[in-house]
């Protein structure tokens, strides 16, 4: 008797209907994941389902604020993507976000007196050049003596969480009202507007023309082509005559100058002052996202306003005593079994004879 | 004196809850398996440790429960990358995603609920009463003198002995182990699940015999630290121990500057550990070094047969 066994066969090509409906059934699959623990929690996953998304996604209000939650996400998301393009794991966006939203609040309140045209502008600036110069350290270490990126990004974010917890604690406490951890609102002149009739400040159109130029520069100029090479092959790309050092650099600093660039649009487009959780985990999350897209730019956008309205339902379902930390938990689970999804893509399972090969199973 | 002795003796605590997860990841990593999630498993365990305590009132059963917690993510993360060979790097931080969620939706109801129960010191007579030496190294609880013996023999183990041999040739080349009948895939499972079980019972560690307390979040980094000594200590506990040692006392400083220079705000000390760690991450790995630094050659690498 010839014993059957299950092989994983790489496949040759794959079929649109499964490129579409694989990661649909994956996040069907990592809802369910998550609704086990929801269960344990005493709730009633469906219900809190419906809830979150019906709220989220549910009516033009809904919608309008999960893009507004989502807009952080995509510009950290873009940022994210851009390092890990080439490999690179920036998983310092949380703290290049702070930074940039400290630098900014920080000069439009303590800094010389501008015309109101110009604070947005400035403020913007301001934020994405702290956000470049708090990947500096990363880039440099990486770029000219191979130190492990990941950890230095991670420990920046620590560092820049704890300055920014004591600035609002300490001398930036907005002393009058409230003893809360605010500093003061900026001035009136620095919020950004909205969009026509709508909650949506123009830091959305912010992060899609970023998203557009990004696509443009990865598949239609030689630099980006080059990063993909670097990822490929870091002796092919050195082989080929591209500079490696200088590309790390690039990347690693444009990567933060975009999660820096977030902090201004947050501070101007929606909190208008610095706080604690100004940031609210939005570098983490953006690295899910970025995943996620598969670095695709566009899709960061969509995937972006997918996790803002997570978040939005999350609060929404805190308020009948569900732990707002229910997004994070189906993030995590949306990736990890996108994760295990993505292996039905690459292969397909058959079975075959001990003395078969596998090719005559296909 | 005494500031001196409870600084040394709190180092030890602080370097004890790294180390478990550090020793767990060498192996892990020795194995050709890097798991960037340690941060949330520590979580996990950490949570699941600190319920358990509170649901049974017993701390052997409240570490039980984070090692059962340890296993199950070890067998997760084994069957994602050992398995199904997905990319490593993504599916650590997407362990370390789901950890951190996790661990603050279950922990939820019990954030600063006092469980009033923790692993205590237990003096060794006669050893804890060595002056000095004593009360630092004698007077700390069982999971500290558990480590004690964790070092030496998991040095013995990975230098010493065929399976530890056998661990080395796993990350160098495991289609060598394959072609000598190993089974290459069931080593690898059994190290990823001792890796995970080690980090769960260090962030179990935290909340049951250090803060004595559940927060959301609460490992601060401890789980990332612990991956970055890995790196630091090229993959040999001895020198991890050193690394933590370091790592501890200064965490430990912090509090204590704070008490002779009372102006220093308490954000900026605690920076310290972090900052200590990106130098140290660099000083040691920098390509300046002439040393060279032993990465196992097929880390992050899944086997394949098909491929061999």
């Amino acid at each position: 008797m010839d014993k059957k066994r299950l092989v994983m066969v790489r496949r040759d090509k794959l079929p649109m209907y499964l490129r579409i409906l694989n990661p649909i059934i994956f996040l069907i699959v990592a809802l369910a994941f998550s609704g086990i623990f929801i269960i344990m929690q005493g709730f009633n996953p469906v219900t809190v389902y419906i809830k979150m998304f019906g709220e989220a996604f549910g009516s033009a209000s809904g919608l309008s604020a999960s893009i507004v939650m989502g807009i952080p996400l995509m510009m950290c998301g873009l940022g994210v993507s851009i390092a890990f393009k080439m490999n690179l794991n920036n998983i310092g966006a949380e703290g290049q976000f702070a930074m940039g939203a400290m630098a900014s609040t920080g000069f439009i309140l303590f800094g010389p007196k501008l015309p109101g045209a110009l604070q947005i502008p400035m403020m913007i600036i301001i934020a994405t050049a702290t956000g470049a110069a708090w990947a500096l350290i990363a880039a440099i270490a990486k770029a000219y003596w191979n130190v492990n990126e990941t950890i230095i990004t991670l420990m920046m974010n620590y560092v820049a969480l704890l300055l920014l917890n004591y600035l609002c604690y300490g001398p930036w406490k907005d002393g009058s009202g409230l003893n809360l951890p605010y500093t003061k609102k900026i001035p009136a002149t620095a919020y950004m507007s909205n969009l026509g009739g709508t909650g949506i400040s123009i830091g959305f159109i912010i992060a899609i023309v970023a998203a557009v130029i990004m696509y443009w520069f990865f598949n239609y100029t030689t630099a980006g082509f080059q990063i993909s090479v670097i990822k490929n092959s870091m002796n092919a790309a050195r082989y080929a005559g591209i500079n490696v050092k200088k590309n790390i650099m690039t990347v690693l600093l444009l990567s933060g100058a975009l999660s820096g660039m977030t902090g201004a649009i947050q501070v101007c487009g929606s909190i208008h002052r610095l706080q604690p959780t100004i940031s609210n985990n939005a570098g983490f999350t953006a690295i899910v996202i970025a995943y996620l897209s598969k670095f695709n730019p566009l899709v960061v956008i969509l995937v972006s306003i997918f996790f803002g309205g997570l978040a939005k339902g999350s609060f929404t379902v805190q308020t009948q005593g569900v732990p707002a930390q229910i997004a994070t938990m189906i993030q995590g689970s949306i990736l990890i079994f996108i994760l295990v999804g993505e292996i039905f893509i690459k292969y397909r399972f058959a079975r075959v004879g001990q003395h078969e090969s596998i090719n005559k199973a296909e | 004196m005494t500031i001196f002795i409870a600084i040394l003796a709190s180092t030890i605590i602080v370097a004890t809850s790294i180390l478990y997860a550090t020793v767990g990841e060498i192996f892990a990593q020795l194995a050709g398996i890097m798991n960037l999630g340690l941060e949330g498993i520590m979580l996990m365990g950490a949570v699941t440790g600190y319920l358990g305590v509170m649901q049974t009132h017993s701390l052997g059963l409240a570490l039980l429960y984070a090692i059962f917690t340890g296993v199950l993510m070890g067998v997760a993360y084994a069957f994602l990358t050992v398995t199904l060979q997905t990319d490593q790097v993504v599916s650590g931080l997407a362990m370390m995603t789901f950890g951190t969620g996790l661990s603050g939706f279950i922990g939820k109801p019990v954030v600063s609920v006092a469980a009033n129960m923790a692993f205590g010191d237990i003096a060794i007579p006669g050893l804890s009463s060595i002056p000095v030496i004593g009360p630092i190294l004698f007077d700390q609880n069982i999971l500290v003198y558990i480590m004690y013996f964790i070092i030496p023999l998991s040095l013995y183990y990975i230098y010493r002995t065929r399976y530890g041999l056998l661990l080395r040739a796993l990350g160098e080349n495991p289609a060598a182990l394959d072609a000598a009948g190993y089974n290459v895939y069931a080593m690898r499972y059994g190290y990823v699940i001792f890796g995970c079980t080690m980090t769960a019972i260090g962030g179990a560690f935290i909340s049951l015999a250090y803060t004595n307390f559940w927060n959301e979040g609460m490992t601060g980094g401890k789980g990332w630290i612990a991956v970055a000594l890995v790196i630091f200590a090229s993959w040999n506990p001895l020198t991890a121990v050193w690394g933590a040692l370091l790592f501890g006392g200064v965490s430990i400083l912090g509090n204590y500057i704070q008490m002779i220079v009372p102006g220093v705000p308490s954000q900026i000390i605690g920076m310290l550990p972090y900052v200590l760690t990106i130098l140290v991450l660099i000083l040691s790995t920098g390509s300046f070094r002439k040393k060279h630094i032993d990465v196992p050659a097929s880390i992050c690498i899944p086997y394949d047969r098909e491929n061999r």
